[in-house]
């Protein structure tokens, strides 16, 4: 446990860097923004030259870009990420509020796509060029072709709008009065479309990592080994080859985690899901940039952490990991 | 020869038609389809294979479906190729001079590179084209943004490699100027792998215009097929093929770009591994 210990050390100490890269990037798309917070306050609320430059000063906009830049450093650390101004409250209220959603629809969404396209990966590698493996590669490059919006609008169409059997947006029936395991019943039914939609398209990375990972256990002494000692072919496909063929998709989970969040933008559009993704189309709808670079900031750091956990988790399955890191 | 081998696998076959379709349906659209493809063409919500001479029918304001996806091909592939190629670009200078340079600078330029990876590519693209307002060369730069990082890190692993042997050595006593050397001796050797990446790359840059299209985003004077499925989606039930025929063709390009770019990078790697 030390030694996980020792990696999370390093791996926080080294993420602080990049999240100050992210956070200036954050403060030079905000200085980009045509009008600044006072404009888009004064274009909802009204008021006169005199109020603007009140608010200005008050704000601390009519500094130099330096000062401006340490205090919006000094914001955030005391975790403030600025006001919204189509929300009328702080950024990281409306942010925090959206996010247990989007984790909700991005943790069935890896959990769907990681289990069937490693499934489906031990399928096509079982038998390397086959006319199953040859079937599976060319479905899963389909399936990753397909555009996620648009795989959400057949589905909508298939399942809500012709056979009926799923609702057609939402989180939730508005004032059902469900509560406990009607409602999580409920939810999860509204799940259905959003989950596979983002989870389909996001199936076929882990089938061919899994696959080739395969393909290259295959080849390795000990398999043949296996084979020399006359164990079935079953039993040296998932005990043998998949099982050292699976550490490496770990990895992925966290990779694909910004890609994810990234996709789930335009699906939870499309499901009308209020999460993350839809507030950032509704932040540049109203054009409210500090919101739309709040979520840019709470994306980054939720990325980060996931990113940590998934290192952590491979440090626990892979006992090599980390003890020869320790000096690097 | 190679390109023999190239045109045994049915997948690339497959693949470098689609592209060629693309491409003809890209030129030709200002032949066949000379008028403006946001015009009213005829009645609106006309279904498919009703009238000839709209054969793919009309949208709710009665414009040409068939012309707005052939311009739409147009804007896929022009916004496909400019984005991969800029982000190629930017990429490969980045891993260059990071790979080349080493030390601090090496430690800098992957540090930022890191942090483009940490925020979700898509978010980034929304939040420049949304701060800059959309136009075509805006969402070019917006994709180009996200996409740079992947070719930087290729390029950078290759050119520590590269840097070692023994006629970049052989460059530095003859006193090139380092620059000189980072850009003509080592960078041209780095290129192969970052460019088999290409083709992944170009998918990309094609689905994230044609998402950020759906979501309004896109450049208003040009037909998208994203923004002609985000049209579509008012009438979803009465009319769900508007949407459903841009997005067909969007799986199609896609899937031929992955198909050819699979292709070549397989029969150059069977050529490699015969020599």
């Amino acid at each position: 446990m030390n030694r996980a210990l020792r990696l999370l050390r390093r791996r926080l100490i080294g993420s602080i860097p990049v999240l100050l890269i992210v956070i200036v990037g954050s403060f030079l798309l905000l200085e980009a923004a045509p009008g600044d917070a006072v404009d888009a306050y004064v274009a909802s609320v009204g008021g006169d030259a005199g109020m603007i430059e009140a608010l200005r000063q008050s704000w601390g906009l009519d500094a130099s870009p330096m000062t401006r830049l340490a205090a919006y450093l000094w914001a955030l650390l005391h975790l403030d990420l600025g006001h919204s101004v189509a929300f009328s409250r702080p950024v990281l209220d409306v942010v925090l509020e959206r996010l247990p959603n989007t984790l909700l629809l991005m943790g069935a969404a890896t959990a769907l796509s990681f289990a069937l396209g490693t499934a489906l990966g031990i399928l096509a590698g079982a038998r390397p060029g086959s006319a199953r493996d040859r079937l599976l590669s060319i479905g899963s490059l389909a399936l990753y072709a397909v555009p996620g919006f648009w795989l959400a609008l057949v589905l909508t169409i298939v399942f809500s709008v012709e056979l009926r059997w799923l609702p057609l947006s939402g989180m939730e029936t508005i004032a059902s009065g469900k509560t406990g395991f009607a409602r999580a019943l409920d939810i999860a039914r509204h799940m259905v479309l959003p989950v596979t939609s983002l989870g389909l398209i996001y199936l076929a990375l882990y089938l061919r990592m899994m696959r080739a990972g395969m393909a290259e256990v295959w080849r390795m002494d000990f398999t043949l080994a296996a084979r020399a000692r006359g164990i079935g072919r079953r039993r040296i496909v998932l005990r043998h080859v998949a099982r050292n063929a699976l550490l490496p998709l770990v990895t992925m989970l966290g990779l694909q985690s910004a890609q994810m969040l990234g996709g789930s933008v335009v699906i939870e559009s499309v499901f009308s899901v209020p999460g993350l993704g839809r507030l950032a189309q509704e932040a540049v709808g109203s054009r409210d940039t500090p919101l739309l670079i709040g979520i840019i900031l709470v994306s980054a750091v939720l990325v980060i952490v996931i990113n940590l956990l998934v290192d952590i988790a491979y440090a626990a399955l892979d006992p090599r990991v980390g003890a020869n890191e320790a000096n690097a | 020869m190679s390109l023999r081998r190239l045109f045994r696998s049915p997948e690339a076959v497959a693949g470098f038609v689609i592209l060629g379709l693309l491409g003809a349906m890209a030129l030709t659209a200002p032949l066949l389809f000379p008028g403006d493809p946001l015009a009213i063409a005829g009645q609106p919500l006309l279904r498919p294979f009703q009238d000839w001479a709209l054969p793919l029918g009309t949208d709710r304001l009665g414009r040409d479906v068939l012309a707005g996806l052939f311009h739409g091909a147009r804007t896929s592939l022009a916004v496909g190729l400019a984005a991969a190629a800029a982000s190629i670009l930017v990429g490969s200078v980045v891993g260059t001079v990071a790979g080349f340079a080493g030390g601090l600078v090496d430690e800098v330029l992957m540090r930022i590179t890191d942090a483009f990876q940490t925020v979700p590519g898509f978010l980034l693209s929304l939040a420049l084209v949304s701060v800059v307002g959309p136009s075509l060369s805006v969402v070019v730069a917006a994709i180009a943004l996200s996409a740079w990082t992947g070719p930087a890190r290729i390029a950078r692993a290759e050119v520590l490699s590269i840097r070692e042997r023994d006629y970049v050595a052989s460059a530095r006593v003859i006193g090139m100027h380092p620059i000189e050397i980072a850009f003509r001796e080592v960078l041209p050797n780095a290129l192969p792998p970052v460019l088999a990446l290409s083709s992944v790359i170009v998918a990309a840059a094609i689905l994230t215009e044609a998402a950020l299209s759906f979501l309004g985003l896109g450049d208003p004077n040009r037909v998208t097929w994203g923004g002609m499925i985000a049209e579509g989606r008012a009438v979803l039930r009465s009319a769900p093929f508007l949407s459903v025929i841009p997005g067909i063709a969007l799986v199609f390009s896609v899937l031929g770009v992955y198909l050819a770019g699979e292709g070549v990078v397989e029969s150059t790697a069977a050529r490699e591994g015969q020599a």
